[in-house]
């Protein structure tokens, strides 16, 4: 029987902290990374939030789940689409935003980092491309 | 159930887990291990400081896949495989290894 | 009557902050706090609506909140002055109300 791979994608659109989705979603994330599917995650309006370095939650007594993030390839998801758009609207570049590495088991190719901005015409037919969405 | 490493009381969740994993002392991963009669050696401790350092830089536990293929980065292709880690940690590498680390149970692990 | 406003959410994600500009009446104080703060970053498509509120209202915002979501003083909108938590208490002691836009 050949296994049928789909292709999940989680759309992020809240920032973290405020509410919980942004938490939330990385969990499923994590878990669902067990599955064997081809897995992106796509951040959008506040969502690209989530991605931003330096963050130190110390101050404000909750868990900073901003690094776990930079261990996302590990747990093979190959794709990290930020929203161009999304990104320019609150005066931020690629540079605020953390780096991503990803290594392919069989190849042991690696590359240092899978966060790619991307323009509204690309976000389109990545989601067009999914099989299935998951919102957070 | 809380433990008691050298007179002093740590508490624990319903499933052995350290409840504040900034309580850890080494001593934790030695009485756990009693109960569980298991004596830690240095091929135990490389594992479980892996894992501490791991948490504090990702600030997760990892599944154990990802342990293994870590592991296998860091210590060397011969540590990085399942059977050398289930030997270690018989009840599994990720859940026995983060549980004596003072860990979180990892996120995925029923 | 003074009055401190808060404002805890993204001005990208609801209109809380437009609305609290829109009534705050002038001389009173506004503190960006939680989601909030994304309001007080320069270069961003809030910045205009921000700094119209300076003309008219002290701006304010909370540095953990700000620290948390990682970024620094520097990043801020001229004019807006940040309060850690005891100034957070100070603001509310010196305004005869709060009020908070959800």
């Amino acid at each position: 029987m050949s296994e049928v791979v789909k292709k999940f994608m989680y759309l992020n659109r809240k920032a973290p902290y405020g509410t919980i989705y942004a938490w939330e979603s990385l969990e499923v994330v994590l878990i669902g990374a067990a599955f064997d599917q081809e897995v992106s995650l796509m951040f959008v309006d506040d969502g690209v939030y989530q991605l931003v370095k330096g963050q130190d939650t110390a101050g404000i007594g909750m868990k900073n789940f901003s690094p776990t993030y930079r261990t996302l390839g590990d747990y093979e998801v190959r794709y990290i689409y930020v929203d161009a758009d999304s990104l320019a609207a609150r005066g931020l570049t690629q540079d605020d935003l953390v780096a991503i590495a990803y290594e392919d088991m069989d190849t042991e190719e690696e590359i240092e980092n899978i966060v790619e901005v991307v323009d509204a015409a690309r976000v389109v037919e990545l989601m067009d491309e999914a099989d299935v969405v998951f919102s957070f | 159930m809380p433990i008691v490493v050298d007179g002093k009381t740590f508490e624990t969740d319903e499933e052995g887990y350290l409840s504040n994993i900034n309580d850890w002392v080494p001593g934790v991963a030695g009485v756990m291990a009693k109960e569980d009669d298991l004596e830690l050696t240095e091929e135990h401790w490389d594992i479980i400081n892996f894992l501490r350092e791991y948490y504090e830089e990702y600030q997760i536990a990892p599944a154990v896949r990802v342990l293994t293929k870590a592991v296998g980065k860091k210590l060397g292709k011969d540590k990085g495989n399942s059977k050398y880690l289930y030997g270690l940690f018989p009840y599994g590498p990720a859940k026995q290894a983060c549980r004596y680390a003072g860990l979180p149970k990892p996120t995925g692990c029923v | 009557m003074s009055i401190l406003h808060t404002v805890n959410k993204s001005p990208f994600e609801r209109n809380s902050l437009e609305s609290c500009l829109k009534f705050a009446s002038a001389g009173s104080a506004v503190l960006l706090i939680e989601d909030g703060v994304y309001a007080a970053l320069a270069g961003s498509s809030a910045e205009s609506l921000v700094k119209s509120g300076l003309d008219k209202v002290s701006v304010y915002v909370l540095g953990p909140d700000l620290k948390a979501r990682g970024f620094r003083e520097d990043r801020l909108i001229d004019g807006i002055q940040v309060v850690d938590y005891a100034g957070f208490v100070d603001l509310a002691t010196e305004h005869d109300k709060l009020q908070a836009w959800l």
